[in-house]
């Protein structure tokens, strides 16, 4: 596949833009704390495809590269943030998001 | 003119086809309520999103995709959502105001995300025919070890301490609610 046979870079960038802003409206309506970290990750990918699409339409490999990133820190984000999760669960029975509420005082 | 239009339309046709599956299913994983089926709905939406890496000639980057987000870490959230037994509707719905209010938070912030990176492609540079292999083990595996070697390191040491962090939290409290128990 060469260059010319490519989809335009817009519409890539149109589709990240997309998918982030629906991660995002993902995280602000949920309640529970798992599905918020999965539009998290939902997020990530978006940045993840604008990364990619840019590195091929640059001819630069750096971009990919720095997705390779992205995905370790988001692996050990998740795990983390899973561990504190399940902690959370053992003390309060539930993962409703409000108990950051809790926290506060 | 109609047959260079078709012909386009062809080479987009995956584009299009791997487009309407992500989205669908990213939306498909903020609303079901069910957070089992957000699960599936966001493992469908990485491989869509596999799918354009390889339309994009990143074909290492499709399948790390693949094997780290659809193999592990969305296993790990399936673990932890069948661990804790909430693949059941029990979530408190959001008042009406909030979810307004985030939908248009949202849709502001597309707005202008979409509006800033529009002229963006008159900056990009057409990668040349060595562009071809970019996204092969080859290349990538030499620019890592090379130019990218002390952050492919530290990164290294950022997954010792995730994975210390992740047993230390687990085992700690399982030792206090034994204590309070």
């Amino acid at each position: 596949m060469n260059a010319e046979s490519l989809t335009p870079v817009d519409q890539y960038i149109y589709l990240s833009s997309l998918l982030f802003c629906i991660g995002m409206a993902g995280v602000l309506l949920r309640r529970n704390a798992i599905v918020v970290l999965m539009c998290i990750e939902l997020m990530l990918n978006a940045v993840n495809l604008l990364f990619v699409s840019l590195s091929t339409y640059m001819g630069d490999a750096s971009g990919q590269i720095f997705v390779f990133f992205i995905m370790v820190v988001a692996a050990a984000e998740a795990s983390v943030g899973l561990a504190i999760l399940v902690m959370v669960y053992r003390n309060t029975r539930s993962t409703n998001i409000s108990f950051l509420d809790k926290i506060k005082n | 003119m109609e047959d260079a239009g078709t012909t386009v339309m062809m080479n987009q046709l995956p584009f299009i086809i791997f487009s309407f599956i992500a989205i669908l299913m990213a939306l498909g994983t903020i609303t079901a309520r069910n957070p089992v089926y957000s699960v599936l709905c966001l493992i469908l939406t990485f491989f869509a999103l596999s799918g354009h890496y390889v339309l994009l000639n990143a074909q290492f980057i499709a399948v790390v995709n693949l094997i780290v987000y659809a193999g592990a870490i969305m296993v790990l959230f399936l673990f932890v959502l069948m661990l804790l037994n909430l693949n059941k509707e029990t979530e408190p719905v959001k008042s009406y105001l909030w979810q307004i209010s985030g939908a248009i938070a949202a849709g502001l912030v597309l707005v202008t995300l979409a509006g800033a990176l529009k002229g963006a492609s008159a900056y990009m540079v057409k990668g040349g025919p060595e562009a071809e292999g970019i996204g092969l083990v080859k290349n990538l595996g030499k620019i890592l070890f090379s130019d990218f070697v002390l952050p492919f390191e530290i990164s290294s040491i950022l997954f010792l301490a995730a994975m210390v962090g992740a047993v230390f939290i687990g085992k700690r409290e399982k030792q206090e609610g034994g204590a309070n128990s």
